[in-house]
């Protein structure tokens, strides 16, 4: 793997971990969450409102499978409504995670060893929700495998020019790789969770998932080059997925959609959203399960820098829009990009020009970007930010093309509502119950972090 | 068991059953029939018998009955039918092919006159109208209410049983208690007797209300509906007798339109938008146009294809009209509008196309407009040149107004024993201080034929529902008086009976058919030969040969009050009273199609409006669907705004037919009623009327909200005078790609057939004709209001109407779009499944059964043609509606997206029939829906591949231009530009905008 971790010397913003860990200290804190801690009031009241706010998706589907589609705003013309843009909105929180474990596993960051785990499980849930908007959204949404390449006897195939299908690849692509991703890191983990339980039913769960993981050398020698191998599959997963669902747009003729930045745009735009919700759900955690000494403000600052990073490109971005508009002396472009400044939208976009270009400037403070709560603010505001966008995008492109006669308006019934307070739900649900049952964070690569980790061997290869 | 139907439980009847043996077992079931409440209990959807079912010996008694309920309804079929005979129009049916339908010539009368059609049957269900070519009114097109008046056949709410106060009635049981009625009056003369229709033009009919007053000579007959007045009193003033006016459009060079909306609408509309479009289009080589003028107290489609057009107040018609009579006198001008260069080029335009020029007033007008009108036409030697006149098409032509005020008479003396109301929904449509839904109830007997169960049904003691017009035997004129015989498609669904059937009943065959009453009044008429050849040809053709009538010559007398008729000014606002343009006086108002068909001008869906100006709506400082109260003739309404441009400031604008309270499951709800405001005296329009803001909101539902073209020009239009200059001047308007450019390489190049379709701008006349056409074709859904304001209406194609030019009078033009089958289609790309392919003839097709419902498709769609089944749109619960849908056109289930389609069954049809006789498809052989219903033949399809085709040859000229052609989606329908013909003297081209 990777080369041992230099810790500098000088360190800007305090430590990845704090002083007076050991080996052993950590992994009781971690696994002792998991193992040994009660359940307390205050994640039974958590998990009670992220359960109710589940059965907001229940009735919200059910109710959509019995009658139709119709019960949402969709209409002719603005035919993509509140799924298209949540589901774009959490395939763009699914990006933090795979960025974090792969990308900065590449680039040698170990201080995202912190909050990898995390940030992993956080973008599996955030696809999960991501993934039910497609099949929701189709009016027959019974015949939605009809997306996938199965052999039949019609030999059909899917249309492979639509973006749509590309999604279904990108999408579940994307899911399974960060599944494994997952699961492989989460291996030898849950050996150490096995071997300190306590009672032997969980020793049995956990032991099956650590499916006889030893901690031998060759054990790890095989798990390293598994790690390494599936980040460099992610890697380009990173990339392209948004890339794929920014052609869901960008292939499109429309004004408003048919714009080549973009891919570069959404990418940037995920992982700045992936990042805010990544410390939306770390600043409580780390408080509430007192794990401010291996979550430090170090890993805050850090983060808080890459959204300040990505929220600037995608500032960029949104300046380059209008600019093209303006440049491309076409009547349609022009036309959008007025009407998104002054239309009945004209108020979203200013919100959200304010939630994703001026709010993160904030973050050129350091002072600004060490303080939790203040940090916790700015990252909500982004994540409201971030799904403005994808709500400009949508719905001012479509609710005003070419021809004037068929421009109409789009408004969210309560079934939009319900269905995507009820992905929060679910997503919610899942945090609350991961963050019981499995190590929030990487124990051992926890452990790589400790100074007592850090012996001189010659680099393998 | 039930509490009150002892009776009825099942061992009663059982016993009933088993008393009865052999031959009188039918007899009892038959008698078991009438008895009062049998049928509810045969026909309720969980039998109180159901628990029958849980033992063996009950279910076996339930299922005996049941069975007996079968052979009960077996029944009626074995009883002998008269023999009728009626002829399909195309093909003998030696036998009926199933799934070839036949085409039979009927003929639809709305207020008397027929729009000469040919219905279209599958399996002998009407599924479709069709205008008959031969027919001289429709030459094969056919207007807005022909074309729905094959849902008005199924309307699952006409009234479907004869009955008594409420009761259940058979029709015997009506004519028995008829007869005894009739007894009473036959000692004296019938003088208890009334008699209300509908204007009455079916010869038959008349001739059978001569018998009935031969029998009862005392009784009367009286007829009223609430418009068409003007028309019919308007000749009387001006020549002292009744006439009906002919216009010969296609020779008039100068067209002058008083609120006149002539084109597709009213009596002769199809025929007239035929004659006038004649003389505007370009595409066949024509270098002049006739220039048209409109005066309008509101918008119309016809005033929309003016080439001038003024607003102006109702009041100040007839001193305008006046004004205008003493300037082509030469004298000077006077009156509204004298000083405006509209008005001098008018006067002059008029006198100079003396002989070749129409003056027509608009169906809502006053008599003494018509009038004036007529005296104008006579001025300029228009009478017997352009305007033509034969004896009025009425039967039997009357001051309808004076009818209605003395049945109101007769009814308050009391003396009126039997009132009989034939047609007409008078309870709903007469002026509130008449009163006349107490008078009638003087009346000790009350006999109503109506359609439905209505405002005036439900005062009336006996309800006989009426046949529908493809249900039962009769005849009427069409607008020149050529008499169609209406022969029945189908038998009566719900047991109507016709008007001919109920005055059977007051002479010594009560039980006499339509079809004998019809077949011997003309065979009394008949002078030729051969009766039995004559009829039959009648039949098929669906009119009598020669039987219009010779033109009289007439001339006008201005013996009309120097002043106007009607009443004083006062402080206020003008109203005027206008029939909806598709549910007329109110008549169709439960027709969902007509209900759910964007109005023309105010694109507005299942409601009617308070038109007001720009202007008038800052004086009132109200905004759209701002509800307001109308005060005007002691009344008022409530309504909600709608604020129009080319809407005369000062005035508002109402249209009748709404506010329906009984009218069926569409109607009811729908709009406001207006007819309390219009008084008896002057019921055309009113002055001094207030209007108070209520600081409510009220939604309606318009199909579209923007009218500006915003600067894309998706309708090219120009003057005849830059088209002369550069016959290529629209096409330099748009931006083409260039040739060939595509990103998918051009493999295919469609050598068989290539499907196209030309729309011309100039023809069209925005009468809507064309969307009920695709939407009865094409099995399209009604939506109802609530949808419609989340803009998701299903009709195929739409008519676009955009404004161009000053806010206030602006040019207001017509754009048919339907889905253009582009070559290089963005919907196609972007379906994940491929459910929308473009064919090898270059269609766009869209394949149901494949299409999973992303909606990307018609993101993606530029035209926003693509219409999406959001929730389950289609009906698949009433059960008479079933029968009208098209079985060569799949019904739409719920969360498929659907568009035009070509009406690719058509194609097909035609295809197999060529490939059948080996050869290729004739041009002209496939007519789309909407192209056949076109009254202006605006719409032209063919093979693009065929140099000969006509489609082609409109493509070829200059004029033809392609709706966004710089997307280069290379549609398959495209446009020739709208020509108009200004006057340079006015000054106001079509440039500024």
């Amino acid at each position: 793997m990777a080369q041992p971790v230099e810790l500098p010397s000088k360190i800007e913003v305090g430590p990845v971990i704090d002083e007076g860990h050991s080996l052993a200290s950590v992994s009781d804190k971690i696994a002792g969450i998991v193992i040994k801690r009660k359940i307390t009031i205050g994640w039974v009241f958590g998990f009670l409102i992220a359960f109710g706010f589940l059965q907001l998706l229940m009735a919200g589907a059910t109710w959509l499978f019995v009658k139709g589609v119709g019960v949402w705003g969709i209409n002719i013309p603005v035919g993509w409504g509140f799924a298209i843009v949540n589901f774009v909105w959490w395939i763009g929180i699914g990006h933090a995670g795979t960025l974090i474990s792969a990308i900065l596993l590449l680039l040698n960051q170990s201080w995202r060893n912190a909050i990898n785990r995390f940030a992993e499980a956080m973008t599996i849930f955030a696809v999960m929700c991501a993934g039910m908007f497609p099949v929701l959204h189709t009016g027959r949404p019974w015949l939605a495998y009809w997306l996938l390449p199965y052999p039949n006897t019609m030999w059909l195939w899917p249309q492979f020019r639509s973006p749509l299908v590309w999604d279904v690849f990108a999408v579940s692509t994307y899911l399974t790789i960060s599944a494994v991703f997952w699961y492989v890191g989460l291996i030898p983990d849950f050996a150490t969770l096995r071997d300190s339980s306590k009672q032997l039913w969980k020793a049995r769960i956990y032991g099956m998932l650590a499916m006889g993981w030893r901690s031998s050398a060759r054990h790890w020698q095989r798990y390293e080059k598994a790690a390494l191998l599936l980040a460099g599959l992610s890697t380009p997963l990173v990339v392209s997925v948004h890339t794929v669902v920014s052609f869901d747009f960008a292939v499109a003729q429309l004004p408003g959609w048919h714009t080549t930045i973009f891919p570069p745009y959404f990418v940037a735009g995920a992982i700045y959203s992936g990042f805010a919700m990544v410390l939306t759900l770390m600043i409580p955690v780390r408080t509430f399960y007192g794990l401010e000494d291996i979550i430090t403000i170090r890993h805050l600052n850090n983060m808080a820098k890459v959204t300040l990073a990505t929220g600037m490109i995608v500032g960029y971005g949104y300046m380059f829009e209008a600019f093209f508009g303006y440049y491309s002396a076409d009547i349609y472009e022009k036309f959008m990009i007025w009407n998104r400044m002054t239309g009945p939208y004209a108020p979203f976009y200013y919100c959200l020009i304010f939630c994703n270009v001026i709010t993160p400037q904030f973050l050129w403070i350091k002072k600004l970007r060490t303080t939790p709560l203040i940090l916790w603010c700015i990252s909500i505001v982004v994540n409201i930010g971030m799904w403005l966008e994808r709500f400009v995008i949508v719905i001012t492109s479509l609710h005003r093309d070419f021809l004037p006669s068929s421009w109409g308006m789009y408004w969210p019934t309560r079934w939009d509502w319900a269905v995507y307070l009820g992905t929060l739900g679910l997503f919610m649900t899942c945090i609350f119950l991961f963050v019981r049952v499995l190590p929030m964070i990487t124990i051992f690569e926890l452990r790589m972090l400790l100074p007592g980790a850090r012996v001189k061997e010659p680099v393998a290869q | 068991m039930s509490e009150n139907s002892d009776s009825l439980n099942l061992t009663s009847i059982r016993t009933k059953l088993d008393k009865a043996k052999g031959a009188g077992y039918w007899r009892s079931l038959d008698e078991l029939a009438s008895v009062e409440g049998f049928k509810e209990f045969l026909h309720r959807e969980f039998p109180r018998q159901a628990s029958e079912w849980i033992d063996d010996e009950g279910r076996r008694n339930f299922l005996k009955i049941m069975g007996a309920s079968l052979a009960l309804a077996g029944l009626s079929a074995c009883t002998r039918q008269p023999t009728e005979f009626i002829m399909p129009y195309v093909e003998a049916p030696e036998q009926a092919i199933p799934g070839k339908p036949l085409f039979y010539a009927t003929a639809f009368p709305v207020s008397g006159i027929a729009s000469p059609v040919l219905v279209e049957a599958h399996e002998f269900r009407p599924t479709k109208v069709e205008g008959n070519p031969e027919h001289p009114a429709s030459m094969g097109a056919t207007d807005v209410q022909a074309q729905a008046s094959i849902l008005g056949l199924y309307d699952p709410d006409r009234l479907q049983t004869v009955n008594y106060i409420g009761e259940v009635r058979s029709y015997p049981s009506f004519l028995s208690s008829f007869v005894n009625i009739l007894a009473r009056q036959q000692g004296n003369q019938g003088s208890g007797i009334r008699i209300l229709t509908e204007t009455v033009t079916s010869p038959t009919l008349y001739g059978q209300m001569q018998d009935v007053l031969k029998l009862y000579p005392d009784a009367k007959w009286y007829q009223w509906e609430p418009t068409g007045h003007g028309r019919r009193m308007g000749s009387q003033i001006a020549f002292g007798k009744y006439l009906n006016p002919i216009y010969k459009f296609d020779q008039a060079d100068v067209v002058l339109s008083i609120d006149g909306n002539f084109l597709g609408n009213g009596p002769g509309g199809v025929r007239y938008a035929r004659d006038f479009v004649s003389k505007r289009i370009m595409r066949d080589g024509a270098t002049t146009q006739s220039r048209f003028y409109a005066v309008e107290t509101t918008p119309t489609s016809t005033g929309c294809k003016a080439d001038h057009r003024q607003a102006i107040k109702p009041s100040e018609v007839s001193g305008f009209l006046q004004g205008l009579t003493a300037s082509l006198n030469n004298s000077a001008a006077s009156g509204p509008l004298a000083n405006s260069k509209f008005y001098s080029a008018l006067v002059k335009d008029l006198q100079a196309a003396k002989g070749r020029s129409i003056v027509i007033a608009g169906e809502d007008q006053s008599p003494e407009v018509h009038a004036r009108v007529h005296f104008i036409n006579e001025m300029l030697g228009n009478n017997g040149h352009t305007v033509v006149f034969t004896q009025s098409l009425e039967a039997k032509p009357v001051d309808q107004w004076a009818d209605l005020q003395a049945l109101v008479t007769d009814l308050h003396s009391g003396q009126v024993e039997l009132l009989v109301i034939m047609g007409g929904n008078p309870v709903y449509s007469a002026p509130p201080e008449l009163n006349l839904r107490g008078a009638i109830q003087m009346a000790k007997t009350r006999v109503r034929l109506g359609e439905h169960d209505d405002e005036t049904s439900e005062i009336c003691q006996w309800n006989i529902p009426m046949a529908h017009a493809y249900e039962a035997w009769s005849d009427a004129p069409a607008y020149d008086g050529t008499v169609s015989i209406i022969q029945p498609l189908i038998a009566p669904l719900y047991g109507g009976k016709s008007a001919h059937e109920l005055l059977s009943a007051f002479t010594e065959t009560p039980e006499k058919s339509s079809y004998l009453s019809v077949r011997d009044y003309w065979t009394a008429k008949h002078t030729g030969a051969d009766f039995e050849t004559w009829w039959k040809h009648s039949v098929h053709d669906g009119f009598v040969r020669d039987s219009a009538p010779p033109a009289v010559s007439a001339s006008a007398s201005l013996a009309i009050p120097r002043t106007a008729i009607g009443p004083a000014a006062g402080s206020g606002y003008d109203i005027s009273f206008h029939s909806d343009p598709y549910v007329l006086d109110g008549r169709y108002a439960n027709n969902a199609w007509l209900q759910e068909l964007p109005r023309p001008i105010t694109r507005l869906t299942w409601d009617n409006a308070v038109l007001v100006s720009r202007k008038t709506a800052a004086e009132l400082k109200v905004e759209d669907e701002d509800r307001v109260a109308i005060d005007s003739n002691g009344h008022t309404v409530w309504g909600a705004i709608t604020v129009l441009p080319g809407q005369p400031d000062g005035s508002i604008a109402l249209s009748l037919g709404y506010g329906r309270t009984r009218s069926g499951r569409a109607g009811n709800g729908a709009g406001f009623d207006v007819y309390p405001l219009r008084s008896a005296s002057n019921p055309y329009y009113a002055r001094g009327a207030s209007v108070r803001k209520l600081g409510e909101k009220f939604k309606l539902a318009p199909v579209q909200h923007h009218f500006a073209m915003e600067g894309r020009e998706p309708v090219h239009a120009g003057t005849i005078d830059e088209f002369k200059q550069d016959p290529y001047f629209s096409e330099k308007k748009s931006e083409l790609p260039p040739k060939g450019l595509t990103i998918f390489p051009d493999t295919w190049k469609y050598e068989g057939y290539a499907w196209g379709m030309a729309i011309d701008l100039t023809a069209c006349v925005g009468c809507s004709a064309c969307v009920v056409a695709c939407q009865a074709e094409n099995n399209i859904a009604v939506v109802g209001k609530e949808q419609v304001l989340n803009t998701r209406e299903m009709h195929w194609i739409r008519i676009d109407r955009y404004y161009k030019g000053e806010p206030d009078e602006p040019d207001m033009y017509f754009q048919p779009v339907a889905c253009v089958q582009c070559e290089q289609a963005p919907c196609e790309v972007v379906c994940p499944v491929a459910a929308t392919e473009t064919d090898a003839e270059g269609l766009n097709n869209m394949v149901y059964n494949r299409c999973v419902g992303t909606r990307y498709c018609s993101n993606n769609c530029p035209y926003k043609v693509r219409r999406f089944n959001f929730l389950l749109f289609s009906d698949w619960e009433t059960e008479s509606t079933k029968l009208q849908k098209n079985p060569d056109v799949t019904v739409r289930s719920r969360g498929v997206m659907e568009k035009c389609s070509y009406c690719v069954q058509r194609i097909n049809y035609a295809k197999i029939t060529a490939e059948k006789e080996d050869r290729k498809v004739r041009d002209g052989e496939i007519v789309p829906a909407c192209a056949a219903a076109c009254p202006s033949q605006a719409i032209m399809f063919g093979d693009l591949n065929d140099p000969k085709s006509r489609v082609t040859q409109w493509k070829r000229h200059s004029l033809n231009y392609s709706l966004l052609a710089e997307l280069n989606t290379r549609p398959r329908t495209t446009y020739l530009t709208e020509i108009r013909n200004p006057n340079p003297e006015v000054g106001k081209s079509e440039k500024d905008s």
